[in-house]
């Protein structure tokens, strides 16, 4: 039972990768270029996010 | 003259229609996670097996794909996101039965829980108050998408905890980029149907959830 759901499972990440694929070549090829400062505006946050989940797992240790 | 007070209006216009989505997205995401989260308990108190979660993730996911995109333009569409993410709240369940049988598993689960809300919050904040177009990650974050779904599909298998660990990180990163992608993507205009970008989040802040649960239950020497 466990093999055939992670089978299925996998079938349906495989489906999933198939269908993002056109999304994923549209933004690569089409997709905006970042601007001066765009990447840094990004990271920011993102580095953020980083820190807080830190700031979580020393919360629950 | 005219041409720009055409522009002014057209501009105003556009804003407005922006103004409308980003409304409707919030309103339809708070419904579905309040769905989600009814299903939860309905799931956590009929006690279902944690099967159910994979069984779950691979119809929402397959609904996902082939249904909702089809009926999101039309009112149908309504209802299969709300089978989507009441079935997705059935699974999460399962996988929170599990963590409150742990020993600081309500712990973990409450943790995770606010830390998820923190991050969205202040994510959807910052896109929202800086007004910037964040378009420009699309590339690299449905790259980084195409690698963890092949890192996913490698460790159901070879079931390596700690590539588990560093997939959920990873994760957390993904959804933390597309949250702020989505959200520039309604005030910019890029999106314009709310179910589409309702669905968006909400997996983004389902992903972030389990994720976050992954990793404080290891970290917390719970998993």
């Amino acid at each position: 039972m466990e093999l055939f759901l992670k089978i299925a499972a996998a079938a349906a990440m495989i489906m999933l990768l198939i269908y993002l694929w056109p999304a994923f070549k549209h933004w690569q090829e089409n997709g905006p270029k970042a601007q001066a400062g765009d990447w840094r505006a990004a990271l920011l946050p993102l580095a953020g996010v980083v820190l807080f989940v830190v700031l979580l797992v020393l919360a629950v240790r | 003259m005219a041409d720009s007070n055409y522009t002014l209006s057209r501009t105003h216009e556009q804003v407005l229609s922006s103004n409308k989505v980003l409304k409707n997205t919030y309103l339809l995401l708070s419904a579905t996670l309040g769905f989600s989260a009814l299903m939860a308990a309905l799931s956590v108190a009929l006690q279902l097996p944690s099967w159910m979660y994979l069984v779950s993730v691979i119809v929402a996911m397959v609904m996902g794909i082939f249904v909702l995109p089809r009926t999101a333009n039309s009112a149908a569409g309504i209802g299969v996101i709300f089978a989507i993410t009441g079935l997705l709240g059935l699974g999460l369940g399962s996988i929170l039965t599990m963590y409150l049988a742990l020993p600081h598993g309500p712990q973990t689960i409450a943790t995770a829980f606010g830390g998820t809300a923190t991050i969205f919050l202040a994510l959807s904040a910052y896109a929202l108050t800086s007004k910037r177009d964040f378009s420009f990650m699309g590339g690299f974050i449905f790259a980084g998408m195409m690698v963890v779904l092949i890192a996913i599909v490698a460790n159901l298998f070879l079931a390596i905890p700690a590539l588990s660990l560093t997939i959920s990180a990873a994760i957390i990163l993904l959804m933390s980029g597309f949250i702020l992608f989505d959200t520039s993507r309604i005030i910019n205009g890029g999106e314009t149907n709310y179910i589409m970008a309702t669905f968006s989040l909400y997996l983004s802040i389902f992903n972030i959830f389990i994720s976050l649960l992954q990793i404080l239950g290891i970290m917390g020497g719970d998993d």
